[in-house]
């Protein structure tokens, strides 16, 4: 009894309840006809795509910044990635590198700007950062139709200029880590190892980061930023460091959601990154000043669980062909509960 | 009969920390018109106690406690400060509770406001009713007065001195008809000691009024002066309750702590004035608010304990911010001939500077961080201590490892009570808090170390192990001390010279065998006119 209290206190009640949830999903989907296997594999691939953006969240909440809502600006700096290396004719493993190699150096620069705006607004990071998501998707609207991309695969194919909403990276490096040292078990199942292993990669780079010098010290800036100041340490710059490195996070993640997905969503397609990417860390137990792997890792796994197994086993239980629809409610459902779960742990 | 009833009575209160005990079955009365003085070492369990009592949401959060609490009889468990302040229970705490941006009179009033209806209201409802202003402040001011102090009504508390926001505080919790019992932790603890004497008069003529008090300070001779009884706490249990007539202040401090009390144990030692300058500071200003600098210049010597004392409000605390960087400021600092550029706290830390700041929780601690972290910081983010070079130093690690050897190394030096190094700062008690906060300082091991306020809001047993830590510090190391303190007994107790600050300016410089009337009279601008002599002096 007094372990069980333990476990709770530890994992914290929404966790709990959302994993049984979950589990009780897993546990009734035989009943209507649903696939285990291939609703395991449908969350797997899910925690994959999503993950490195979840990640992307723990330098700002730690920094101090609150959680990125301006994370369409770091996918914005991935779709240029992208873009531009279909644009130069990149595929396979040379295109995917390419991608993220242009997709970073822009972040950084996406990134930089973005921290001195937040430096200039302290207090109100979170409430100008949706501004900056929103106004940088609204300008990139434009810039999609005037940047003067050439490539067939890409444009408009009546005006000849101007990119698609959606561009298929079919033939440049469609699920390149997915397949990759795929395992494959049974019909309706394979392991994406290349995908986790890479998110496995991202995580330990970001905890490495929070184990050195830098890291160290950007804690103590979310910390205490003026125990920070008295220690020598330049609030801003670290602030700036942070948010560069959540943008690049962006950046990089989105390029693995897309590889996975199969196409590039352009124009609106940032717009509805970042809420879930911000829902799931908060039900893995961030608050908006502490965060870590293990928060990002719980919470992704639970929403992209529910977002995965939810429509389907609903659309089987009562026979429609809604699946959209109820993914809307389930995912809006979770966003706006683990948007009123927001904690602040006291100083 | 209610005449035999004590106003309150608190019955076998046990309470238990993350798995620690801080008290064990205490119990006390308290009779109306009655001080009653409480008195302990830090982490004794007087705070929670209190807390207990006025229903801190800490204290149900942390799973409530065991025993009964009696008001007039009536057994009461009060869930939220509400409760008990309905049941007629007010409090002064160690932090101040009041809003900055508000005048006294809004302070004081907080959601005690004199409301009027007007035609908005029968629109929509009471929350727009009018503030009856020039009766508000008639309350507050007539609740100021009673204290004997003057203040305001109209001015902010962001731009009061720390006294005066002490008096404020006060003056919300009296202003209230059905107040009873009146809990001060540490209200004298910010306050200069002309102050504390006001202070202290009002208190009596409050209890005179019928109100009961339980007065909490580290100031003993405050407790003896003031109250009918004594309640002294060791480690959570009642060690003796006593009338204040037979007993003195030399029993009540060795029951305190536990042990006999020598303040005489701290040996001056012996300093040479034919060392070499190591600190020159010259017409310094720093804008610091409430604690401002005009110009201030004195130099200070290799190996000595330099302090520097006065009254609150005068600027003795501008002097350590300003040097290390922490408020803007101006002027020359010279350390070991070289410059030190102002306004850049890093560049004062690399030039061998460290400070223990009097602003424990905003300033000197990672709360929420373990003691490991808040110890070894500094060092390592200033010095690269505690770190290993990766990739040919490409990369810097923390070596936790080696953060937590230091760590648990101070934790035994300067007895840290604590669980371990994981326990975050912010579970310690106040004296075990600026521990951590020395032990950073020494972690960095200055050439010069400036600490201000060390033993504020400390009791007897910690405080004589603070000074006694810092003249150690001072003797093994040879590191050079500036201290900035508001108690002048403790400056002339360690120090071998003392600065006396007055209206941002220096007042003089004396040795600490100087008499009390000489620094007196320095601290209240008596010795303006010797300026000159002072000036050649230092």
């Amino acid at each position: 009894m007094h372990r069980l209290r333990q476990f709770i206190d530890r994992a914290g009640w929404p966790r709990i309840i959302i994993g049984l949830v979950l589990l009780s999903l897993f546990l009734v989907a035989p009943h209507w006809g649903v696939r285990i296997d291939s609703s395991l594999m449908d969350t797997i691939i899910r925690f994959g795509m999503n993950g490195v953006m979840v990640l992307a969240m723990i330098p700002m909440v730690q920094a101090g910044c609150g959680l990125n809502f301006g994370l369409p600006l770091g996918i914005i700096a991935g779709l240029l990635g992208a873009t531009m290396s279909i644009e130069l004719g990149l595929v396979g493993v040379a295109g995917f590198a390419g991608a993220i190699g242009i997709a970073v150096s822009i972040a950084c620069l996406f990134g930089w700007g973005y921290g001195v705006l937040l430096n200039h607004v302290k207090g109100d990071e979170m409430m100008i950062a949706t501004y900056v998501g929103f106004s940088s998707v609204s300008f990139m609207s434009i810039m999609w139709m005037v940047l003067p991309y050439h490539s067939p695969t890409m444009i408009w194919g009546y005006s000849g200029q101007g990119l698609r909403t959606t561009v298929s990276v079919d033939g440049f490096w469609s699920k390149i880590l997915d397949n990759l040292l795929a395992i494959r078990i049974g019909p309706n199942f394979t392991f994406p190892t290349g995908t986790i292993l890479f998110f496995a990669l991202m995580a330990w780079l970001m905890w490495a980061f929070f184990h050195t010098k830098t890291g160290t010290a950007m804690t103590a800036v979310g910390s205490n930023p003026d125990y920070a100041r008295a220690s020598g340490i330049s609030v801003d710059r670290m602030r700036t460091t942070s948010v560069i490195l959540s943008t690049v996070y962006g950046a990089i993640g989105i390029l693995l959601y897309e590889q996975s997905y199969g196409f590039i969503s352009l124009y609106n397609g940032p717009f509805f990154m970042a809420l879930p990417a911000v829902a799931a860390v908060l039900i893995g137990g961030a608050s908006v000043n502490k965060a870590n792997i293990t928060n990002v890792i719980i919470g992704t796994i639970l929403f992209q669980g529910i977002l995965t197994m939810a429509p389907s086993v609903i659309n089987a239980a009562i026979h429609s062909d809604a699946a959209e629809v109820v993914r809307l409610i389930v995912s809006n459902g979770m966003i706006v509960y683990a948007l009123t779960r927001v904690t602040r742990k006291s100083r | 009969m209610t005449e035999q009833q004590p106003l309150l009575k608190m019955q076998g209160i046990t309470k238990e920390y993350f798995g620690n005990r801080v008290l064990t079955d205490v119990s006390l009365d308290l009779n109306r018109g009655e001080v009653l003085g409480l008195v302990g070492e830090n982490g004794a369990g007087k705070s929670t106690l209190m807390n207990i009592l006025f229903g801190m949401s800490v204290i149900v959060q942390t799973g409530g406690y065991a025993g009964k609490v009696y008001i007039d009889g009536k057994e009461v468990s009060f869930q939220n400060p509400f409760d008990a302040l309905k049941a007629g229970i007010g409090m002064v705490h160690q932090e101040f509770s009041l809003i900055p941006g508000f005048t006294a009179t809004e302070n004081i009033l907080l959601n005690g406001e004199i409301l009027h209806d007007n035609i908005v209201t029968k629109l929509f409802g009471p929350r727009l009713k009018t503030l009856d202003l020039p009766e508000m402040r008639a309350i507050a001011a007539k609740s100021i007065e009673l204290l004997g102090v003057e203040i305001s009504p109209d001015t902010l508390v962001a731009e009061m001195p720390v006294g005066h926001r002490q008096f404020t505080e006060l003056a919300r919790e009296i202003h209230r008809p059905e107040m009873k019992v009146l809990v001060l932790d540490e209200p004298t603890a910010v306050l200069t000691e002309s102050e504390a004497e006001v202070l202290l008069t009002s208190l009596r003529r409050l209890a005179a009024t019928g109100i009961a008090i339980i007065f909490i300070t580290h100031r003993l001779q405050e407790i003896l002066d003031i109250c009918d009884r004594i309640v002294i706490l060791r480690d959570g249990q009642v060690v003796k309750e006593v009338a204040t007539r037979d007993t003195d202040i030399g029993q009540v401090a060795e029951l305190m702590v536990g042990r006999s009390v020598d303040t005489k144990a701290i040996a001056t030692a012996t300093y040479d004035t034919q060392q070499e300058t190591v600190l020159t500071v010259g017409h310094l200003w720093v804008d610091m608010p409430g604690e401002t600098v005009r110009d201030v210049s004195f130099e200070v010597h290799k190996g000595e304990i330099f302090g520097i004392g006065g009254l609150a409000g005068q600027g003795k605390l501008g002097i350590p911010n300003g040097i290390m960087g922490l408020c803007p400021a101006g002027g020359t600092v010279i350390l070991h001939g070289k410059p030190i550029h102002l306004d850049d706290p890093a560049a004062a830390l690399a030039a061998g500077m460290a400070f223990v700041s009097e602003d424990r929780r905003g300033v000197g601690l990672l709360m929420e961080e373990p003691l490991d972290w808040n110890i070894a910081f500094t060092a390592m983010q200033v010095q690269n201590k505690f770190l290993r070079p990766l990739l040919g130093g490409l990369i810097k690690w923390r070596d936790d490892r080696a953060i937590r050897k230091v760590t648990r190394e101070y934790i035994e030096a300067l007895e840290i009570k604590c669980t371990g190094v994981e326990q975050p700062a912010q579970e310690l008690s106040g004296g075990n808090q600026q521990k951590v906060c020395l032990a950073k300082a020494f972690a960095v091991e200055p050439d010069l170390l400036f600490v201000s306020e060390p033993t504020r809001g400390i009791d007897v047993g910690a405080k004589a192990l603070v000074l006694k830590a810092l003249r150690r510090y001072n003797s093994e190391n040879g590191t050079t001390i500036v201290m900035v303190s508001s108690e002048l007994e403790e400056l002339r107790s360690i120090c071998d010279r003392i600065a006396i600050i007055d209206e941002g300016r220096v007042a003089g410089i004396l040795p600490p065998a100087a008499t009390a009337k000489e620094f007196g009279m320095l601290m209240i601008g008596k010795l303006k006119n010797l300026d000159d002599k002072v000036a050649s002096h230092a």
